[in-house]
């Protein structure tokens, strides 16, 4: 066996990185076949026995699905605002899932006053303000309209928030980067419900307004819920959850999470932004120089390797499979780079179809872990040309606070022993 | 009708279906199922105030009123005089925006004084919102202004005033809007 005469095992990149043509061309069958130093030894002098869930038969359907017992541990991260119950966050453990779709129940959360349970017979959306008919609508009569659906993601301002501390901090991916989320959104066209309630010209701003008790609110740009914002009703196929607005919220692909407001009751045009808590406050971005970013909202190109990652240890020398998450709020990934040697170099990464506009893009790398220590990072650049920024870089604006809007580069350190540990490199 | 209309008639409906999100009329066969409302009931909904002070309601109140509301219904989240623990500091902090810790409270960091009111009404106290009265949230703002040395103890916050106050940040942010929603941070 020769293994050298397959470009496929090209070496792209230092400390191990592979083509991706190795993923794209060929299968994982090449990895078995041409790479891996483990010899098909035989090692389990145990026979192979029948196990007992073939000889009975086994339970009935159910009503609605739910995990294996045996994945129990696959669970959100739940964290709280002391002396406030229901005010904070919980983390989707991307570490733990693959493909791009966020499993309903593990979606993350932000809440400012808890999760209102809300009778949607009992709920109404207001449009008013500068428009010639104030107009309000049942959920019901919205259930009628015509629909758009799209993947896309959902990113809160404050993911990754913790990688801007001075130091790393050693917890899961999910506990760093969970603030996100991607799901298959339908929901109503807002263009068709400002046309029928007819914005009077000159106003280019709403207030939307959740029906939490917080009354959360921000303000919109009339210009993006024009384009392709949506009253959203579905998530997933399925009602939204009561976490994620049910029994309508708002949705603005590629915009901060914050924007996306749950609960939605209330939409109000604007001559200019109303300045609320969370638009001026909370989701601002200070720079060193004491002068603070407001109104960011895109959330701009990013991309993070969710495996290996802290918790994950490697097993042994041999041939790996580097995957993450890429994305972008304005646009598609055009590309991702994956680094194993701290960003000396870069090979390009097989990125899974379909890719979408604003939405999670899984990209994957083969990486021959030689046993040795490595730095793993990856790198996005979008469909706009904007390439993903270092943490050096990132921070030169804003120095080592606490901060919205981190889109910089995560490291992942392998030591010699397979455990990962989250480094700023 | 021939089968072949039908057809022809549920294709077209699809086409439709695929188009409305961009259509410039956009009423192209949506249902038109919004009730109207009179802009009185939409009022009663209405919570938001604008940095201009529209939407500000009648009403009034000092910060000797608003003193005596903080120790009922605030101090136990956010402290005497508002020095927080265990929840925000909303007193304080000016001139530690270029420090590394920075302390961001209503004095120090918000730009609109409407936004004061704005929020006390609609999220505030964080166990009972939209409970206090009008001249309630009036006084509890000029509070909050006073303790942060923004205006004078005795000075009365109403819908004429408060949006005459001028925020010690007011000046302190820089609009990413509208030139990082196309083209983000470069």
């Amino acid at each position: 066996m020769t293994k050298t005469t397959n470009p496929a095992h090209e070496v792209v990149a230092g400390n191990g990185l592979l083509h991706r043509r190795l993923f794209l061309t060929q299968g994982a069958a090449v990895v078995g076949g041409g790479l891996s130093l483990l010899a098909a030894q035989p090692v389990d002098a145990e026979p192979l026995a029948v196990p007992p869930w073939m000889k009975a038969p086994g339970t009935h359907m159910s009503a609605y699905g739910s995990p294996s017992k045996y994945e129990a541990a696959t669970q959100r991260f739940v964290g709280g605002t002391p002396n406030v119950v229901g005010s904070g966050v919980s983390f989707t453990p991307h570490h733990k899932l693959h493909g791009t779709i966020t499993p309903n129940s593990l979606h993350f959360e932000r809440h400012h006053s808890g999760v209102p349970d809300i009778d949607p017979a009992a709920h109404k959306l207001l449009i008013h303000g500068a428009v010639r008919r104030s107009l309000t609508f049942t959920v019901d009569s919205l259930l009628r309209y015509p629909t758009v659906t799209r993947i896309q993601f959902l990113e809160c301002a404050g993911n990754s928030g913790g990688n801007l501390s001075p130091m790393p901090p050693q917890a899961p991916c999910g506990m760093i980067h969970g603030l996100m989320s991607c799901s298959e959104w339908t929901g109503v066209p807002l263009a068709l419900l400002l046309e029928e309630a007819g914005v009077e010209k000159g106003n280019e701003w709403v207030l939307a307004e959740g029906a939490d008790a917080a009354a959360m609110s921000r303000s919109v740009p009339l210009k993006k819920l024009m384009d392709d914002a949506m009253i959203a009703l579905y998530q997933n196929g399925e009602r939204l959850r009561p976490e994620n607005g049910y029994p309508m919220r708002l949705f603005l692909p590629g915009y901060e999470g914050n924007m996306n407001v749950k609960w939605l009751r209330r939409l109000k045009v604007v001559n200019a932004p109303t300045m609320t808590r969370d638009e001026t406050s909370h989701y601002t971005d200070v720079l060193l120089n004491g002068k603070a970013l407001i109104l960011t909202y895109p959330m701009e190109v990013k991309s993070v390797i969710t495996s290996p990652s802290t918790g994950l240890a490697l097993k042994g020398a041999g041939v790996y499979e580097v995957t993450g998450l890429a994305w972008s709020g304005l646009g598609k990934i055009r590309r991702v780079e994956v680094s194993a040697d701290g960003g000396k170099t870069w090979g390009q990464a097989a990125l899974n179809e379909p890719v979408l506009s604003k939405s999670f893009t899984r990209f994957r790398m083969a990486w021959h872990w030689s046993g040795g220590p490595a730095t793993l990072m990856s790198r996005a650049i979008d469909e706009t040309g904007a390439v993903q920024p270092t943490r050096a870089s990132f921070i030169v604006e804003r120095g080592e606070r606490q901060n919205y809007h981190n889109n910089s580069i995560q490291a992942w350190a392998v030591a010699a022993s397979g455990e990962v540990s989250n480094v700023y490199a | 009708m021939s089968t072949r209309n039908e057809c022809i008639g549920v294709f077209a409906v699809a086409v439709c279906a695929a188009a409305w999100p961009t259509l410039a009329g956009a009423q192209v066969g949506a249902p038109g199922l919004g009730q109207p409302v009179s802009v009185a009931d939409a009022a009663a909904w209405d919570l938001s105030i604008q940095p201009d002070g529209t939407g500000l309601p009648a009403g009034s109140g000092t910060a000797a009123t608003g003193a005596q509301l903080f120790a009922t219904h605030c101090i136990a989240c956010h402290g005497a005089g508002g020095v927080g623990q265990p929840n925000d500091k909303l007193v304080g902090g000016q001139g530690t925006l270029t420090q590394f810790q920075q302390v961001r409270t209503v004095g120090s960091y918000w730009p609109y004084a409407t936004t004061i009111f704005d929020y006390i009404r609609r999220a505030m106290p964080f166990q009972a919102p939209e409970s206090l009265t009008n001249d309630q949230v009036y006084a509890l703002t000029a509070y909050l202004l006073a303790e942060n040395g923004i205006i004078k103890a005795g000075d009365t916050m109403n819908a004429q005033t408060l949006p005459q106050v001028k925020m010690p940040n007011r000046d302190g942010f820089i609009m990413a809007y509208p030139k990082r929603a196309d083209r983000g941070r470069r």
